[in-house]
């Protein structure tokens, strides 16, 4: 998949489904600080990923994603 | 001991949203019932149900507060709304004083069975979403309602089948009247929705009459079961010195619950048991079954249960007694949700004077006639009520309130 695409789905869910807000949304946004997801919303996340992308995630693979770049960068790696 | 007012009431249910709406409907005889034919293609007996619709609440809470509540949670927290909303007392409110919240709630079917159909589905828990225990425990409204309400006091559902709305007033009023609380938000939440109640349709107690407007018929000699309903209540009941001091309007007084087992049938009810709980009220609340101008009944529907109330009814109040009738005549079976919303249906007919008539009453049944039972709207004034709630396990419970 694309990595403009990846970029594409996983906005999308955070501002339908998170509701976060459009403009908190850039590369270097902080998953916690800046969209204010917490501990509950990584679950939600996982479920998200796995519904879009067909990409299971796991507690582990969080420890070093702070930032929606770090994000994105995931999702390609678990894709490839 | 303190005195336990009644200051905040509020209601979402199949008369209406609000109370308004539904005093209205009470007042015009009308009937909440209707049917929902998938439940047949679901294996169900009978297709009538009371409805409500489902609330949007996406304006009034965030996704975080949204994603843990099952339609039960959401019911009562617009019930709750309205109730604050009267009682005078806001977020700051709770944030400043301890208040705690008690409701009736004993079944969170369609929440759990959603979760596990995505397990069995996925052969993966975590794909079930965060929301997913909490929406699954009993314990689902209070769980959510004193998280967003940052409530500080007593936190506890109530499980007592169709008795818990009730109960959860009841033990609030000992709890304020014995000053460990000064205000307690009561109520009892219902889901609708068909797995929540296909069990019990199972049973054959559904009422399988072609007409859902004729369907529920409280003490009519044609009854052949209940309907279920639902939907939520809320009442907020404080001190009286709270509600003097903090300049609230005072609705009524709970002056008395009673309660009871019957030890007997897991299912079918005694007389004896819910005559012992109404005597238990009326004795703690200093009144005389004379006294008491309005009998809620608590009668379902059902051939055996209606007359085994009228039996108990009698033996308290005598032959002819207080006015009587039963709102599940146009609300159907509220379950969980009824001893709460019976209170505000009764406190909108105080408030009204007026009572309420137990529609579809064409005629009485041998042992029903012994009542001084109400068919059509009739205006009057009631100063005390008595309210009754029996449930599966033979729980009884009543409560009397009276205008102050």
């Amino acid at each position: 998949m694309e990595k403009e695409l990846i970029i594409e789905k996983v906005n999308d869910f955070l501002i339908d489904e998170f509701e976060v807000e459009a403009e908190d949304i850039y590369a270097g946004a902080n998953l916690k600080d800046t969209l204010e997801l917490d501990s509950l919303d990584f679950v939600d996340l996982v479920v998200a990923v796995d519904s879009n992308f067909g990409v299971k995630l796991v507690g582990e693979d969080f420890v070093n994603i702070h930032t929606l770049q770090q994000f994105y960068d995931l999702i390609e790696r678990k894709l490839a | 001991m303190r005195r336990v007012v009644i200051t905040g009431m509020g209601i979402y249910s199949c008369l209406g949203q609000n109370k308004e709406e539904v005093k209205e409907a009470l007042y015009q005889g009308k009937s909440g019932i209707v049917e929902d034919r998938e439940r047949l293609d679901f294996g169900f007996r009978s297709c009538l149900t009371g409805k409500v619709p489902l609330p949007d609440l996406k304006k009034m809470l965030s996704r975080r507060q949204r994603v843990s509540m099952g339609e039960e949670a959401q019911y009562a927290y617009l019930s709750t709304l309205e109730a604050m909303q009267q009682a005078g007392v806001d977020a700051r409110y709770f944030e400043d004083h301890v208040v705690g919240i008690l409701f009736g709630n004993d079944s969170t079917a369609k929440s759990v069975i959603e979760s596990i159909d995505v397990v069995r589905n996925k052969k993966d828990t975590t794909m079930v979403g965060s929301g997913a225990i909490f929406k699954a425990m009993n314990s689902t409204v209070t769980m959510n309602l004193s998280t967003i309400f940052k409530l500080k006091g007593i936190n506890m559902t109530v499980s007592a089948a169709c008795a818990s709305g009730s109960h959860a007033i009841g033990l609030g009023y000992h709890l304020i009247k014995s000053g460990l609380e000064e205000m307690i938000i009561c109520g009892g939440a219902q889901e609708i929705n068909h797995y929540a109640v296909a069990s019990f349709d199972g049973l054959g107690v559904f009422s399988a009459n072609p007409d859902p407007k004729k369907a529920s018929r409280p003490f009519d000699k044609e009854r052949d079961g209940l309907i279920p309903s639902g939907g939520a209540a809320s009442i907020i009941i404080e001190s009286y010195e709270s509600a003097i001091n903090r300049g609230a309007t005072i609705l009524a007084e709970v002056v008395g619950y009673g309660f009871s087992s019957n030890g007997e049938h897991i299912s079918t009810p005694t007389a004896e048991g819910p005559a012992r709980a109404m005597q238990m009220a009326l004795d703690q609340a200093g009144v005389a079954a004379s006294e008491i101008d309005y009998v809620n009944a608590h009668a379902t529907s059902t051939p055996i249960g209606d007359a085994n109330e009228a039996r108990a009814i009698v033996e308290v109040f005598g032959e002819k007694g207080p006015c009587v009738s039963s709102t599940k005549s146009m609300t159907g079976h509220e379950c969980w949700m009824a001893g709460a919303s019976e209170i505000v249906y009764s406190m909108l007919m105080m408030q009204n004077n007026f009572v309420a008539g137990n529609i579809n009453l064409e005629t009485p049944d041998e042992v029903s006639e012994k009542l001084n039972l109400v068919g059509k709207t009739l205006d009057k004034k009631i100063d005390v009520f008595l309210s009754n709630s029996f449930g599966f396990g033979g729980t009884n419970s009543a409560l009397v309130i009276k205008k102050v």
